[in-house]
């Protein structure tokens, strides 16, 4: 069987990379997205190999509202995506510097 | 302990009420005309106007928890609430008259503030992690929505996306620490957790981890240093009406959460996330206050004071006693009034093809409507914290929550960058009074928003006059965690 | 009884507000009709408490009605104590305004032709009037009725702000404005001190509450503070001589008094009202409040003992050479705030009240009876241009002379009754200063008689010296006027044998006497009832020295026989030292404000533009300034910089918590 320390571990680094990716990231907004989609699966292997660990099934049940409210997320997210390109004509991280100061 | 489910569906009354309420809008506000808009209008007033009596009636005076603890209604949440609700009324009413000139006034824009709306009492009577993290999300998405709301502007769609990037990130850290939360003490209720965590033996680090990433999470909420980046952001670029509504009601439902996840889950914690939160408070008052004070956007200056007020509101909670809860509470109503009544104020002085987005547009206010200016004048004098208005009081039960758990230097040091942050206060109050404009624009008003901006204004007198009102009910909150 | 309470201060605010917001709309009639039934209210309640409490043994209040603010474990609430001492002060508060408000009536009526016809404030003039009247009403029972030294403060500086607004209520008059903001800076000086005690009392006992503070003088009366370095002073003498110097600043004592006199300006029935019968009894009544702490402190007993006596003296001897009708009765009011306050310093409190009551009686009565010369004069004040008044006026004529009687102390008047226990009692106290005390008391009987009658007989007897076209319309004035003056009589009349023997007993329960200072028990040891010290009165020689005073001024009035001319001539440097009150309002503005402003210029050249304006204020500005624009520089506008200012502040948390 494999250790619950395990899983942990490999939910921490999909976590880190996904934050990496948030600020390393200078180009492309939906590879943003992706980070956010990356970050919450992360969330939900932890709760999982939690769930499973504690044989409890509060976790599971709560990774199936993450899953949920991560979709209406990803919608809203491409929507506003959709507005700024149409505003803006690009879709780079790094053109967005409007406001500052 | 359980309560039959009518009773518990019971506990809810209002919150379902809105949720009807909010399809039933939806639904009708398709059949509408363009110019019949006003309907949608007065059935979101009529809506939250109801909710609020039905959360004033249901008052429990103690605490009483329902689905499996999940839910929770106590005098605190019916406080929160019942200033969510009135707050957001004032909300509507200030920002009409603005979305009208700027072709924003849609149907949207009342569905999505009623569902933030819910989102907010969800939040505030969450007791549990799934609760809090569905009030926080239902709250955040509506959010998002209406940044954008103004679709042919490039810097509302930016500030839209700015949000939702940094909005999401700090949501995966709070539920990360949410998740460690779980693994360590097996329960997603608050008050099973508080229990296990308290009672049972547990790896220190893994507490702290958890601690640390919650905390990081609730800073962003309600926009601490160094979690604050886009406040300043958010706050410029999102239409006023919308800015009115995400600094003033979303600050108290944030600060529900911070309650009831650090005050509530993690009493045991407290040497962990106090420390923390003296970091933030200390950088909060710092950068808030000074760079304010180099801003030419009113709205960005705001957004700069929230930073510093937010810093107030910490310093209660960080006191972890219940006087310093009562204090917070106490703070963050408060801040929610004033900040209501700054930003409507530059909602309503801004007119067809004009924003009166910078601090120089305040110029002889006096002369262009003085009772306005005098209105003005209330609520900048009660955000820097100048007697007799209640940002006074406030300010002063604060520091001494903090005093009397023997962190003097900390009072001190927040009572230096207050009379440095009184400093832009009062340049508006010097811009509208004492700097005369060339041609005198009178202000065209609606009598319902005059009359609630005067209240708005009158009332932070009021309260500054006669603190306990007020300040009884949140001793009663605190007392009832 | 709560509510009774509320209902009798909150009745006159309420009309106060009408009669203030609204007067445009309800008229002269509405504004007079709701005052009057503020105040008539408050009085019947008043009078229904007094019976009660003190004939049906109803037990004392102390309570509090409203938590105004929490602090640092210190409430502050706003509370009633109704004890005998307050109900007696709420009737005499509410009884004199009832009668001024009456009286106003028939006084203000044809106001409109003082003001010039553009002003914009005479249409409302005479509502005006009537709002802050009764909001006077308010304060001063805000005052009494008080449990605590907040709400008293309140509503000391509320009596205060009234009693500015109203003698600068001929606005358009630079005179009124000068004397208003002459009482409201004489005053400030008062309440600074007043302030200073009460801050050193809640110090000392945490406590603003009367009862709370009470209990704690065993502690207080050994308790000292250092003010210089080296320098123990003991608590009770500071606490109580800094509350004493608001009390000489609200009851005209020297060398605070020079604000009274020219209250003057003010229309006559507030300078009954305020200025002779209410207001500046606060001090006395302040005092009397707090006699715990003073019996502590026999310093301050001393202090108020010689104040008083010299006010009592001197400014009556200033009243003699006055010709302003009103401004004498101002001098023999400053006089007979002397005598209460050296009845306070003698420890006898009850007979000060006493004297308060009866004052309150009387001295009413003779303003409102000058205020019905005036008007019958067309405001003519002089004295010299009046003269045998009595026939036009039988009314007037007859109270004044009840008033004048009961000033000088007439046996058989209320004024004897009290007048002569302060004197008794200071003969027999023996804290220091008390001989000397003595003897400027039973000298001002002289004085007081001299001046009363003076002015008694220069207007009402002798020549008809105004012009033939004010002779022609002296006439009585209207009933309103005469009602309240010929109650007032009765009052003066019956209040001294009536009240009298309260004087010995338990009456004034709260007031506590060291055994070792109480006056009033070896005075009672000597007392066989009312008849007998009437009687005694007529032997004593303060009755002898009165009588001279009369025949002194009925001397130089009338009958001007070669003595009183010669005396007059010999002594015209006296004279001039008396007309110009000893010099103090010289003094005062050539020292104190010349003074002040070249300070304020000194100050303000160097230390305000150069030290603090140049280097703190614009010195730390612009560092901040400074720091504040490169500080925004960390507010790029990129969303990674500001995520990575998140995750730092993660990684910084995370690192506290490890390294911890």
């Amino acid at each position: 069987m494999i250790p619950l320390s395990h899983y942990l571990i490999v939910a921490a680094i999909l976590f880190s990379i996904a934050v990496a990716g948030i600020f390393i990231n200078r180009k492309n907004l939906i590879v943003l997205l992706m980070c956010i989609e990356l970050m919450l699966l992360a969330v939900n292997l932890n709760f999982i190999a939690f769930s499973w660990y504690l044989h409890d099934l509060a976790g599971q049940v709560f990774v199936f509202f993450i899953l949920t409210v991560a979709a209406a997320e990803a919608a809203i997210g491409l929507a506003i995506l959709v507005v700024l390109f149409r505003n803006r004509r690009s879709i780079n991280v790094i053109d967005l510097d409007d406001m500052k100061g | 302990m359980a309560l039959p489910l009518a009773k518990q569906f019971a506990l809810m009354v209002p919150e379902l009420f809105l949720l009807g309420m909010i399809c039933a809008i939806l639904v009708i506000d398709v059949f509408l005309k363009n110019s019949q808009r006003n309907v949608t209008y007065w059935l979101s007033q009529f809506s939250l106007l109801i909710t609020g009596i039905l959360v004033l009636t249901m008052n429990p005076g103690e605490r009483i928890t329902g689905f499996d603890g999940a839910f929770v209604s106590d005098p605190f949440s019916v406080l929160l609430k019942l200033f969510v609700v009135g707050i957001t009324i004032a909300v509507f009413v200030y920002s009409r008259p603005y979305m009208r000139d700027r072709e924003l006034f849609r149907g949207e824009y009342f569905v999505l503030g009623l569902a933030g709306v819910l989102g907010m009492m969800v939040l505030i009577s969450a007791h549990s992690l799934l609760t809090i993290y569905l009030g926080l999300e239902l709250m955040s998405l509506a959010l998002y929505a209406m940044v954008a709301f103004q679709r042919d502007s490039g810097r509302a769609s930016e500030a839209a996306m700015k949000y939702f990037v940094l909005g999401a990130l700090a949501s995966g850290l709070l539920l990360y620490g949410m998740s460690i939360l779980y693994g360590l003490t097996g329960s997603l209720d608050i008050t099973r957790i508080a229990i296990n965590l308290a009672h049972s033996p547990h790896p220190e680090v893994a507490v702290g981890l958890a601690v640390v990433f919650i905390v990081s999470g609730v800073a962003f909420k309600l926009g601490a240093v160094p979690f604050h980046m886009w406040i300043p952001d958010v706050y410029e670029g999102a239409p006023t009406s919308v800015t009115l509504y995400m600094g003033s009601v979303t600050k108290i439902a944030a600060f529900a959460m911070v309650i009831r996840l650090l005050a509530e889950a993690l009493p045991s914690a407290h040497i962990h996330w106090g420390g923390m939160l003296e970091l933030l408070i200390v950088l909060s008052l710092a950068v808030g206050n000074v760079i304010a004070i180099a801003q030419t956007s009113i709205k960005r200056m705001l957004a700069y004071s929230t930073i510093s007020h937010v810093g107030f509101v910490f310093m209660g909670v960080f006191a972890g006693t219940d006087a310093g809860y009562a204090a917070a509470t106490y703070y963050v109503l408060v801040y929610a009034l004033m900040s209501a009544g700054a930003f409507g104020m530059i909602a309503l002085l801004s007119r067809k093809g004009f924003e009166a987005e910078n601090i120089e547009d305040f110029k002889g206010l006096n002369q262009r409507s003085p009772w306005l200016a005098f209105m003005m004048l209330l609520i900048m004098f009660s955000m820097a914290g100048i007697p007799p208005t209640v940002g006074f009081y406030a300010k002063l039960v604060v520091l001494q929550a903090v005093v009397q758990v023997d962190q003097p230097w900390l009072a001190l040091y927040a009572v230096i960058m207050s009379v440095i942050g009184a400093f832009y206060y009062l340049r508006v109050v010097k811009f509208m009074y004492f700097d005369k404009v060339e041609e005198v624009v009178p202000v065209r008003l609606k009598l319902d928003a005059g009359i609630l901006m005067s209240f708005n204004g009158l009332a932070l007198l009021a309260l500054g006059m006669f603190p306990s009102v007020l300040m009884v009910y949140c001793t009663a909150a605190a007392g009832g965690l | 009884m709560e509510t009774v309470y509320l209902i009798i201060a909150l009745a006159p605010l309420v009309g106060a507000i009408i009669a203030g917001l609204f007067g445009k709309k309800i008229g002269k009639t509405g504004a007079h009709t709701v005052t009057i039934l503020g105040v008539g209210l408050s009085f019947g309640l008043s009078v229904w408490v007094f019976v009660r409490l003190v004939f049906q043994g109803m037990p004392t209040y102390d309570g509090n009605v409203y938590t105004w603010m929490m602090a640092g474990g210190y409430s502050f609430h706003i509370g009633f104590l109704i004890d005998h001492l307050s109900a007696l002060m709420m009737l005499i508060v509410t009884f004199v305004s009832l009668m001024v408000h009456i009286y106003t009536i028939g006084y203000m009526a044809h106001d409109e032709e003082l003001w010039p016809s553009d002003s914009q404030v005479r249409s409302t003039a005479y509502q005006r009037f009537f709002s802050y009247i009764a909001l006077f009403t308010f304060s001063m029972l805000m005052l009494v009725m008080s449990n605590n030294l907040l709400q008293l403060f309140f509503g000391w500086e509320a009596v205060g702000l009234v009693s500015y607004l109203l003698i600068g209520f001929y606005m358009n008059k630079e005179s009124a404005i000068y004397a208003n903001l002459k009482a409201f800076i004489v005053n400030r000086v008062g309440d600074f001190g007043f302030l200073l005690g009460i801050a050193a009392l809640f110090a000392y006992t945490g406590s603003l509450n009367y009862e709370e503070i009470f209990s704690q003088t065993g502690k207080l009366a050994t308790a000292t503070v250092m003010l210089i370095p080296g320098q123990e002073w003991s608590l009770p003498s500071v606490v109580a001589i800094l509350l004493f110097i608001g009390a000489m600043g609200k009851s005209a004592q020297v060398p605070l008094h020079v604000w009274l006199p020219d209250s003057m300006e003010g229309p006559t029935p507030i300078s009954a009202l305020i200025h002779a019968a209410t207001m500046v009894t606060a001090g006395i009544f302040m005092v009397t409040r707090m006699s715990p702490i003073y019996e502590l402190s026999t310093t301050a007993l001393s202090l108020m003992l010689i104040i008083g006596s010299i006010g009592a003296f001197f400014m009556g001897l200033i009243g003699v050479v006055q010709n302003d009708i009103k401004r004498v009765i101002a001098f023999s009011t400053l006089s007979q705030l002397g005598y209460m306050t050296a009845a306070l310093g003698a420890s006898a409190y009850a007979a000060g009240m006493f004297h308060l009551m009866t004052h309150a009686f009387f001295k009413a009565l003779l303003f409102l009876a000058a205020g019905s010369v005036i008007m019958a004069m067309h405001h003519e004040q002089d004295i010299r241009k009046m003269g045998g008044l009595r026939k036009y006026m039988p009314i007037t004529y007859v109270t004044a002379l009840i008033g004048s009687l009961a000033l000088i102390g007439f046996p058989g008047t209320s004024g004897f009754f009290s007048k002569d226990s302060i004197i008794e009692a200071v003969e027999l106290s023996h804290i220091p200063g008390a001989h000397f005390a003595a003897a400027l008391l039973i000298l001002g009987v002289f004085v007081t008689a001299l001046y009363t009658f003076r002015l008694f007989f220069l207007v009402f007897h002798g020549r008809e010296r105004m012009d033939a076209h004010t002779r022609a319309h002296l006439h009585e004035p209207p009933w309103v006027v005469t009602l309240p003056l010929t109650l007032l009589a009765l009052a003066t009349i019956g209040a001294g044998g009536v009240m009298y023997p309260l004087l010995f007993g338990d009456f004034f329960r709260s007031i506590y006497v060291a055994p070792d200072h109480n006056v009033l028990a070896e005075l009672h040891h000597h007392f066989h009832g009312a008849l007998a010290f009437l009687i005694d009165g007529f032997l004593a020689p303060p009755f002898w020295l009165s009588m001279a005073g009369v025949l002194v001024a009925w001397d130089v009035t009338l009958y001007r026989s070669k003595l009183g001319i010669h005396v007059h001539s010999r002594l015209g440097w006296v004279r001039t030292i008396l007309q110009n009150g000893y010099g103090f309002d010289a003094f005062n503005d050539y020292v104190f404000a010349r003074g002040a402003r070249g300070l304020g210029r000194l100050l303000w050249k160097a230390g305000d533009a150069l030290l603090i304006d140049g280097l703190i204020v614009n010195g730390t500005a612009r560092v901040i300034g400074w720091t504040a624009d490169r500080l925004r520089w960390i507010q790029t506008g990129y969303v990674y910089h500001y995520s990575f200012a998140m995750i730092i502040g993660l990684l910084v948390l995370l690192s506290w918590y490890v390294l911890r």
